[in-house]
């Protein structure tokens, strides 16, 4: 049998070791952090206030700078949690788990919210806060889903088991990703269809669409920093007396 | 590996004779729950045949769902699942040798009494072939599905409630294109669409659950 030469990169196992991480993630911390801020506030507060109004819509479409970034969040939050869980389960990485415990929350959240503004903006434009169409249906099934994580990763103690279970769980849901994505296109749906994509020119005129840019970018950063620090907080928790954390200028307070 | 995939289906269908509670319960259930619709809700003939693709199908689900739990607890607190892992078999034969009895036991049944409750619920009786092929799809796929949970939540305390939380999300497109199809044949429309999509999601589980199942079970 012939040698196998091909290897995943040397950054890929590094990312594993978590003093490496815990040394890297500090120092993208901050950037991360600063980037979140800058994107989300300036987007925002464009998006919000300073955006021409839509001339069908009026103000109320403004909640979109709220909205969409959410939803685009809770569904990469739930393909990046399952593929930290499945990077986990392959290469036996505890970093990897630990990664996927920390989007639960965050993409929970986001999930949240893009259901709680979309019925904000539902109410204006279609008169009801709810319908039962494919796009919020499966996109409650995604709370439920997250909800579902969350309860297993609490109900089982040790903490490697309860990593690969929950692994596994993500990794089933995912199944529910691609649902909520063309659900607008395979079904009849009272939400509309995206109008923007990665790869063709955006349908709404440049002062409208570049906030939207602003505040999806800003929220992906803002994903980053959280996912960063608790990450990096379960390391500390769980590398208790490891010498390396011991001697780390964070813990003895050296400078 | 048949001989061992056809030893536990035997070994868990002489469990099941000896209690033949496990057989009747989901049975009982489906009954009740179908017959409290009428009493809670509205007995009105128009009403009822409405809802009763709906109904059925979500009745049928929550049989379903009870009788999960057992699927690998009894066997885990006796300390024979894990000889059962032991074996120099795949986990997943496991999973299929119990998931089929689980079926055989919960979802069979609920398969042949569903004329008679589609007649206590007054469903139009050119619906009664969808429905039963329908559950005849889909029971398999929620009895596969739910291995997955009954796995991850094997050992775990509190697991039945937690079990439900995390089968449910999954079991949503099931339910949504079973009773759908159900309506659908109740109007008279053609379901030719709805049994394609729920046969691909029964040989979709086929082909993920147990293996997921299986590896859940090592955990």
């Amino acid at each position: 049998m012939a040698q196998f030469s091909w290897h995943m990169p040397r950054w890929f196992h590094q990312m594993g070791s978590p003093k490496w991480f815990y040394n890297f993630g500090g120092l993208l911390q901050p950037w991360f952090a600063l980037a979140a801020v800058a994107l989300l506030t300036c987007g925002m507060v464009w998006g919000l206030a300073f955006a021409p109004a839509d001339y069908q819509q009026g103000n109320s479409f403004r909640i979109m700078y709220v909205h969409v970034p959410s939803a685009i969040l809770s569904q990469s939050i739930f393909l990046s949690m399952a593929i930290a869980g499945a990077i986990g389960l392959i290469w036996k990485m505890k970093i990897a788990f630990m990664v996927a415990r920390s989007c639960i929350a965050i993409g929970a959240t986001f999930t949240l919210i893009a259901l709680v503004t979309g019925a904000i903006w539902g109410k204006p434009t279609w008169g009801a806060y709810w319908v039962w169409d494919a796009r919020l249906t499966s996109t409650l099934v995604l709370l439920f889903l997250y909800a579902g994580v969350m309860a297993l990763n609490q109900a089982i103690s040790e903490r490697q088991i309860a990593g690969k279970a929950t692994a596994i769980l993500a990794i089933v849901g995912t199944v529910n990703i691609p649902i909520i994505k063309y659900s607008v296109e395979w079904w009849n749906t009272l939400h509309q269809s995206s109008s923007f994509s990665l790869t063709e020119k955006p349908s709404m005129p440049a002062e409208m669409y570049l906030p939207l840019l602003l505040t999806v970018l800003g929220s992906y950063f803002l994903f980053g920093l959280v996912v960063l620090i608790r990450t990096r907080s379960q390391i500390l928790q769980t590398q208790n007396g490891a010498s390396w954390l011991l001697q780390h200028k964070d813990i003895s307070g050296a400078k | 590996m048949i001989r061992f995939i056809l030893a536990i289906i035997r070994r868990d269908l002489l469990l099941v004779a000896r209690q033949p509670a496990e057989m009747i319960n989901p049975l009982v259930f489906f009954v009740l729950v179908v017959a409290l619709f009428p009493l809670g809700v509205s007995p009105e003939a128009s009403l009822l045949s409405q809802t009763a693709a709906g109904v059925i199908w979500v009745a049928a689900m929550l049989a379903t769902l009870l009788s999960l739990e057992l699927l690998f607890k009894l066997d885990h607190d006796d300390g024979s699942l894990e000889q059962l892992l032991l074996a120099p078999y795949p986990s997943w034969t496991l999973v299929l040798a119990k998931v089929f009895v689980h079926w055989l036991v919960s979802g069979l049944p609920l398969i042949l009494i569903s004329p008679l409750i589609a007649m206590m619920l007054f469903l139009p009786s050119e619906a009664v072939p969808t429905l039963m092929l329908s559950l005849l799809l889909g029971t398999p796929t929620l009895s596969l599905l739910g291995a997955i949970g009954a796995a991850l939540v094997t050992g775990v305390r509190g697991g039945g409630m937690l079990l439900t939380l995390l089968i449910l999300p999954l079991y949503v497109p099931v339910i949504i294109f079973g009773a759908s199809s159900v309506a659908a044949a109740s109007q008279g429309m053609p379901v030719d669409g709805y049994m394609a999509l729920l046969s691909a999601m029964f040989v979709f589980a086929l082909m993920i659950t147990p293996w997921a199942a299986g590896s859940a079970l090592k955990l």
